[in-house]
């Protein structure tokens, strides 16, 4: 008995356990299935057109599930990331519109100001040791609070407008918010900016010496500090990537809608956080996926376009996609404590 | 040895999870999928896609005008609401790709619609633009517009208001990112004569909305007026004037069975009636039209369906249509 348990410690671990023991695995299971579904009902949503649709809205949600589930693998949440990519939208085109900005410039001083924002986040976290969720809930309504009275100083309206007659647009767009004929079908360039962004956010979590930082200070902040891993610096970096994040969305937004209201973004940051819990990450921090947030917001984007393209009553809407999202992240539960099992 | 029962365990339970969470929504899908099969209907397929919030009381009775028609007229009418402009553009990209015959979309954000609205256009499907975004509906391709000038009506209540001895007005504005609220504001302020003060409120927390108004009315005892934009707001606009025990007249803009019977009470001094059912009844119309006999209404000028002002002379036969959910 006890020689067999010393014996697996040692032996190598199979192809099939190592699979299991990923976090994504729940979030693959919940993708085929939602899929599955869909795809059964509508021929339009398994269509090259259809699939462009829902990719869409999981493309800019994915961008930020991603560094949302690095900072929740890091122990900590972001409420005020919704609304930053709204003051990020608002301060390029209030730049470039009405104080004749070139788009570039006025999308770095949005980075700017999206990343000393998150600074401070970071900050106020670390040294004053209060919960993130209340620290990241007050910038959330302060945020909220400027977005609107900035806006609304400088422009006497509710929406600032017109970013398409400003200098540098049509580049900025083309990178940030254009499309991608694929066979006749046009994909947004935003679908490869999450790509990216999960390449290298998964690079980050399973290849660096960061990657290790994030999950010892998820884990145990105590025990990692012990061992030197610099915690305070690794929060306040997650903190400034969630920021990033949040620019690169504002930017695609603007530059896609070419104005922006003064109220976007509210009520974004909980599909944000449920996107990376869907994808395997736990509320309480040091596990989690890169690769599972943008799953969990491919089957966001497809229960959200789906249950459109299957004709359902639009008052039913917010049930049905809540009931999908419970049922994901069920599933994704089941198969993560059975891994668990496996793991131990 | 020892680890395959456990494999075996494990790829049970994976099977399982499957089964039961693909189960549950097919279960739900199957009645629905039969009410409305999207492109199936002989007579054809319109898409509604408005800024209005499900269950907000103005936008359902939008959608009652517009399944209405789509009854009488034997087409299958789809109505989906999102107030993110975003989220919105992608409705419309989503009726594209089904290839609806005709899309019904209102505009508070044209900017933000235009490429959406563009390759409906492009696609050869008739967009009909209803309540805000007149100016921009042509120069998109819409074949018309049916809606309220937004000016127009502001001032129209300003004149009622001043007539009534409204000097300082409190103009209530529900939602943060609709220009159309504003203009509002606005052209009350330009017939009033007096001073109009803005309050924003969220219309999704109607305490709120009342806690906030009272709070107003109580630290400015000038206000004597008040103008809500919406009824639901009205009806918490009215609690606030009550709690604050102020004297301010409360005007509103657009209907609902409890304006009609605050307005009967004399607690609402008039509403702004905007017809808004002919904004969801008259589109599928002109689409049914368009696509039957290829007319087009307008002659490139929107076609008005307000504003009309519901006092307490006509508010009883209001009522009844009111209660039904047609006004």
């Amino acid at each position: 008995m006890t020689a067999t348990a010393a014996d697996e410690r040692v032996a190598g671990v199979g192809p099939l356990r190592r699979l299991l023991i990923r976090p994504e695995l729940g979030a693959v299971v919940g993708l085929v299935v939602v899929f599955a579904f869909f795809a059964s009902q509508s021929a339009v949503f398994r269509s090259p057109d259809g699939i462009a649709n829902w990719l869409d809205p999981a493309a800019t949600l994915g961008i930020m599930a991603v560094a949302i589930a690095l900072l929740m693998i890091g122990g900590e949440f972001d409420l005020s990331a919704g609304v930053l990519t709204g003051t990020t939208g608002l301060i390029l085109v209030t730049l470039a519109t009405r104080y004749g900005v070139n788009v570039w410039l006025a999308m770095l001083a949005g980075l700017v100001v999206a990343l000393a924002i998150g600074y401070a986040n970071g900050l106020i976290v670390t040294r004053t040791k209060l919960p993130s969720f209340i620290v990241t809930l007050g910038t959330f309504l302060m945020l909220q609070g400027v977005n609107l009275g900035v806006t609304k100083a400088l422009t006497g309206t509710v929406q600032v407008s017109g970013l398409r007659r400003a200098s540098g647009f049509e580049s900025a767009r083309v990178l940030f918010a254009g499309t991608i004929e694929i066979g006749g079908t046009s994909f947004r360039v935003a679908i490869l900016w999450w790509i990216l962004v999960t390449a290298v956010a998964t690079w980050v979590l399973m290849r660096s010496r960061p990657g290790n930082w994030i999950f010892a200070v998820g884990g145990d902040e105590q025990a990692a500090r012990a061992v030197g891993v610099p915690a305070a610096r690794t929060k306040i970096a997650l903190f400034m990537t969630t920021a990033f994040a949040a620019w690169l969305v504002g930017s695609i937004l603007a530059l896609r809608y070419t104005s922006v209201q003064a109220n976007i973004g509210i009520g974004q940051e909980f599909i944000y956080i449920i996107a990376a819990v869907i994808g395997g990450c736990l509320l309480t921090g040091g596990y989690g996926s890169a690769i599972g947030a943008s799953i969990g917001a491919v089957i966001f984007g497809m229960a959200d376009k789906g249950i459109v393209f299957l004709g359902w009553d639009a008052d039913w809407f917010k049930f049905f996609l809540g009931a999908m999202l419970l049922l994901a992240t069920l599933a994704n539960r089941l198969v993560r404590r059975y891994a668990e099992e496996v793991k131990r | 040895m020892r680890r395959t029962p456990i494999v075996l365990a494990l790829l049970g339970a994976l099977t399982l999870s499957g089964c039961s969470s693909s189960g549950s929504p097919g279960a739900q899908s199957a009645p629905a999928a039969e009410n409305s099969p999207p492109a199936a209907a002989g007579g054809g397929t319109f898409s509604v896609i408005t800024h209005g919030a499900p269950g907000d009381s103005f936008w359902d009775v939008v959608k009652n005008g517009a399944e209405a028609a789509g009854k009488k007229y034997g087409v299958t009418v789809t109505y989906q609401g999102d107030g993110d402009p975003g989220k919105q553009s992608q409705l419309i990209d989503q009726a594209v790709s089904q290839k609806v015959d005709g899309i019904v979309v209102s505009m508070a954000n044209p900017d933000a619609l235009k490429e959406a609205i563009g390759k409906a256009v492009a696609a050869k499907i008739p967009v009909v633009t209803i309540n805000s975004g007149a100016d921009s509906s042509k120069a998109f391709g819409a074949i018309t517009h049916v809606g309220q000038s937004e000016d127009v009506a502001g001032r129209g209540a300003g004149e009622q208001l001043k007539a009534a001895g409204v000097g300082k007005l409190l103009c209530v504005i529900h939602e943060a990112g609709n220009v159309g609220l504003d203009q509002r504001c606005k052209g009350a302020e330009q017939t009033l004569g007096g001073t109009v003060e803005r309050l924003q409120v969220d219309v999704s927390n109607l305490a709120d909305v009342t806690s906030k108004v009272a709070a107003k009315l109580q630290s400015d005892k000038q206000l004597n007026g008040v103008l809500a934009l919406n009824p639901a707001v009205a009806i918490a606009a009215r609690d606030a004037i009550k709690d604050a025990g102020s004297q301010a007249k409360l005007a509103t803009f657009d209907l609902s069975g409890d304006v009609v019977s605050a307005i009967k009470d004399g607690d609402v001094l008039f509403a702004v009636d905007q017809q808004q059912y002919l904004q969801g009844w008259l589109p599928i119309t002109f689409l049914y039209l368009y696509k039957n006999n290829l007319n087009t209404v307008g002659g490139g000028l929107p076609v008005n369906t307000g504003p009309g002002f519901v006092t307490k002379d006509n508010a009883d036969q209001v009522a009844k249509l009111a209660e039904a959910g047609t006004r």
